[in-house]
């Protein structure tokens, strides 16, 4: 395994590894992916505080029947934003670009990813595309499409939903030089001996999502470069007036969007497979029925776009396939939960706060993939599509879902990223807090669905109201929680104590190289003789 | 929920609350059962339990039972899904049709004689069959107590079809976001009694244009154009800006307009009116947005245009 032969040389860690280059240079100018991992992952904090203060911003406007706070106008506008930001600047990215960044390489024992630059340039290309977004908000006023772009309105409404569009097609690139990084990593710089089924389950899911990522992004891409002609031009794909057709935009619009739902959430399926191994003490439990399902996601995932477009009028025999294969992608997430909470079956589990972000993310992604069914189904979808319900629903599965992972996944890498830790008590504060906040707030959603409350609404019936005031409610004690989970996260990377070298026992190569890395992680890249998850 | 309606509210509502029961009941009965073992086992083998974990690399025959359970279950989902839902896709050949239109941001329903409303009336236990027509940008109609819905897309001839089993007063919602009154966009369903229903579809004096009666006054006649066509969710009475200017303070005055990329000062006259009102893009008052209204020539007859005007003339004295 990794040889500690150096011992005798001081251990320079990639944080303290400048190139000679000062002040923020050490930052924008390097191609050392653990360092590019926290570019990402910094502009994304800078992103979330944004999308969330948008999204506190409607709850608060939907406490009460009626204007409370802004106009529809505003409204509008603010659940666009919102939209466009969490989903393409935050969820997208997300773990592939930050925990995969950093961890992958380390993972499966390579110096870097294996282009570098193209990495730093991915990163750059995130950036302009989010500078398109903050354009958008100016002139003629923010968007207020709905993160969509659904056809015709996207052509005729005034505000400025194309510079939001080429943002989204910009940040597009971002994904794909990514994922095409990603896969050539997997497949050329794995240390010798790692084979296939050697490799972590982390890995595992990045290089689904990789696959993900490079197939089905450049179909957005074309998708938004027609919208750009259409609006420019007038050229007529989409606006009926001139012979187009807007559900050409739609299936367009989710022949991307749909597989995007596992661009976001498989990385977290890796994260939490991850984690719970080494808090249970146990080797995962199917570590190839996860691995298939992983694979199975990733290609199923493509064919059930259209269950977004249920009441749109596509023909009967489109509806019976659609939705019968909405319910196959259905049976592989239900694996991995099966296994996972298989993997704490005669374990010696210790509930750190990583393990505690796990288990609560397996009932919360439950809930979302189980209301989901609801979904998939015709007749029920028919009642369900377009009201409060599938809000709920995909913020289960997307802020749930990815942000639970991603939350137990910085407590639980910590100590590699920054060699520090944290302070126990307020990260478990923060987790109950969010977590009780996150229920409450979303929860109610699905009873106003059911009721028939429809989305989009910056007014709603009396007969709504109840349930409102205990979602906006939700809202801000789930801020709380944010509030201290982040606090004690960069206060604790600026000065927690020293982190212990292993601190959770974990057994894949990251643990076993000092913490934080050195710039090329590996003074000696190992030779793998065995499986990882071998806790005996 | 559905327990707040009536199960006969028409004839979906029991295929598609069953499904809901059977994928609801399966879904509450995992999630609750696999919760309640993570805990048991969270609890039972926690370190100072259970110091010593032991080894379980996994088990085909558990992994075949977790495929094959849940995929037979998904399938009895998809069925009653299926089930709940394929009678929606089949309209019976004999039935009333009413004719949805749908425009930013009202609807209108026009009877086979011709009478429009901004209501939709509906005679108890017979099927109705409803083509829909969007006039500008996706729209969709959705009557929650009925479970039905269907989009109405510009340019595409749909229908949806249902048969009110109880009489009464359910909402009507437009789900498919359609821009800034989005959420306005909302209405009714009346289900009457058949012949409650004959006498009202009948009475066609009441909501039809200048021959309606000659005590009303014809500014007033004139806001009830205004009204029937749904102008009010866009043009304000009081001088808000709205999407499109307001009724008061224009008549008389200049204004500035946009037409192609000049500006121009025009005069608001009679002309200037059924301009805007016919072609409504040629003009754009400075400060509003091109290609949010749709011409309604056709709809609104160069008598109603006059009638307008006196609205105007009389709220602007």
């Amino acid at each position: 395994m990794t040889s500690q032969t150096s011992e005798s040389k001081v251990h320079k860690t990639y944080l303290e590894e400048d190139m000679g280059r000062k002040g923020i240079f050490k930052w924008i100018l390097s191609t050392d992916h653990k360092r590019i991992a926290l570019l990402y992952l910094y502009s994304m904090m800078v992103w979330f505080t944004v999308g969330v203060v948008l999204g506190l911003l409607m709850k608060l406007e939907l406490i009460a029947p009626g204007k409370t706070l802004m106009g529809p106008q505003a409204y509008n506008a603010t659940f666009t934003v919102h939209g466009v930001i969490m989903i393409f600047l935050i969820v997208i990215p997300g773990l592939p670009a930050v925990f995969g960044n950093f961890l992958l390489p380390i993972q499966i024992g390579a110096k870097d990813v294996a282009f570098p630059r193209l990495n730093l340039f991915s990163w750059y290309i995130y950036v302009l595309g989010s500078i398109l977004v903050i354009i958008s908000l100016f002139g003629n006023g923010p968007p207020d499409t709905g993160w969509t772009f659904y056809a015709p309105y996207s052509f005729k409404t005034g505000t400025n939903m194309l510079p939001a569009a080429l943002g989204a097609f910009v940040l597009g690139f971002s994904s794909i030089l990514t994922g095409l990084n990603f896969i050539v990593t997997i497949h050329r710089m794995r240390a010798p001996g790692m084979t296939w089924m050697k490799m972590p389950l982390f890995p595992w899911s990045i290089y689904g999502t990789a696959w993900i990522q490079l197939l089905a992004t450049p179909i957005v891409g074309i998708t938004l470069l027609m919208v750009a002609g259409e609006r420019i031009l007038g050229i007529g794909f989409f606006d009926p007036a001139k012979g187009g057709d807007p559900l050409l935009y739609q299936h367009l619009f989710w022949i991307y969007s749909h597989p995007a739902v596992y661009i976001m959430i498989l990385p977290a399926m890796g994260a939490i497979s991850e984690i719970i191994p080494t808090f249970t003490r146990k080797t995962i439990f199917g570590y190839k029925a996860i691995v298939i399902s992983t694979l199975a996601i990733a290609f199923v995932g493509y064919f059930v776009w259209a269950h977004h477009m249920f009441t749109s009028g596509m023909s009967g025999t489109a509806l019976f396939t659609f939705s019968i294969l909405t319910f196959l992608v259905a049976i592989p997430s239900a694996i991995k939960v099966f296994n996972w909470i298989t993997t704490m079956h005669k374990g010696s589990i210790s509930t750190e706060v990583p393990f505690q972000w796990a288990a609560s993310f397996i009932f919360i992604f439950m809930i979302g993939g189980l209301t989901g069914l609801v979904l998939g189904a015709l007749a029920t979808d028919v009642h369900l599509h377009d009201t409060a319900f599938v809000v709920a629903h995909f913020h289960f599965i997307v802020f749930g879902g990815v942000g639970f992972a991603f939350f137990g996944a910085i407590h639980y890498w910590f100590p590699v990223i920054y060699g520090r830790m944290y302070d126990n008590s307020w990260a478990r504060t923060g987790w109950i807090v969010f977590f009780i906040g996150f229920v409450t707030l979303y929860g109610p959603m699905f009873y106003l669905g059911m009721k028939g409350m429809p989305r989009r609404y910056f007014d709603y019936l009396e007969e709504f109201h109840g349930p409102n005031i205990i979602s906006t409610f939700g809202a801000l004690v789930m801020i709380t929680g944010l509030v201290i989970i982040v606090t004690n996260l960069i206060k604790s990377a600026r000065s927690g104590p020293i982190a212990p070298h292993n601190p959770w026992g974990g057994t894949n190569l990251e643990w076993r190289i000092k913490s934080p890395p050195s710039l090329e992680n590996f003074d000696e890249i190992p030779v793998i003789d065995k499986a990882t998850y071998k806790f005996d | 929920m559905y327990t707040a309606v009536p199960q006969e509210a028409s004839n979906f509502v029991a295929g598609v609350d069953l499904a809901f029961m059977v994928i609801l009941g399966i879904s509450a009965f995992f999630l609750i059962g696999l919760t309640v073992v993570m805990i048991v086992f969270i609890h039972k083998y926690r370190k100072d339990k259970h110091p010593k974990a032991v080894q379980n690399e996994g088990s085909t025959k558990l992994e075949i039972i977790w495929t094959a359970v849940p995929l037979v279950l998904v399938l009895v989902m998809f069925y009653f899904g299926w089930m709940g839902w394929r009678p929606m896709k089949n309209p019976p050949d004999e039935a009333m049709h009413v004719t949805a239109i749908a425009r930013m941001w009202n609807f209108q329903f026009q009877y086979e004689n011709g009478k429009t409303s901004d209501t939709l009336y509906v005679p108890l236990n017979e099927p109705v069959i409803l083509d829909l027509v969007a006039l500008d940008v996706l729209h969709s109609l959705y009557i929650p107590a009925f479970r039905v819905k269907e989009d109405m897309v510009p340019g595409q001839d749909k229908v949806m079809w249902f048969i009110p089993g109880s009489p009464g007063e359910f909402d009507l919602f437009c789900t498919e976001y359609c821009g800034l009154e989005h959420s306005y966009m909302i209405t009714s369903v009346i289900v009457m009694p058949k012949e409650e229903f004959d006498a009202w579809v009948l009475d066609t004096t009441a909501v039809e244009g200048p021959a309606a009666g000659a005590d009303v006054s014809l500014a007033d006649q004139g806001w009830e154009v205004l009204r029937k066509n749904g102008c009010n969710a866009c043009h304000s009475q009081d001088g808000s800006k709205l999407v499109g200017p307001s009724y008061l303070g224009g008549w008389g005055n200049t204004r500035t307009v946009v037409t192609g990329r000049d500006e121009r000062e025009v005069a608001m006259d009679e002309e200037y009116v059924m301009r805007s009102i016919y072609e409504p893009n040629a003009d754009v008052v400075k400060g509003y947005n091109k290609g949010l209204m749709l011409s309604y020539e056709g709809m609104v007859s160069e008598e109603e245009v006059k009638l307008i005007v006196e609205y105007l003339k009389e709220l602007n004295e």
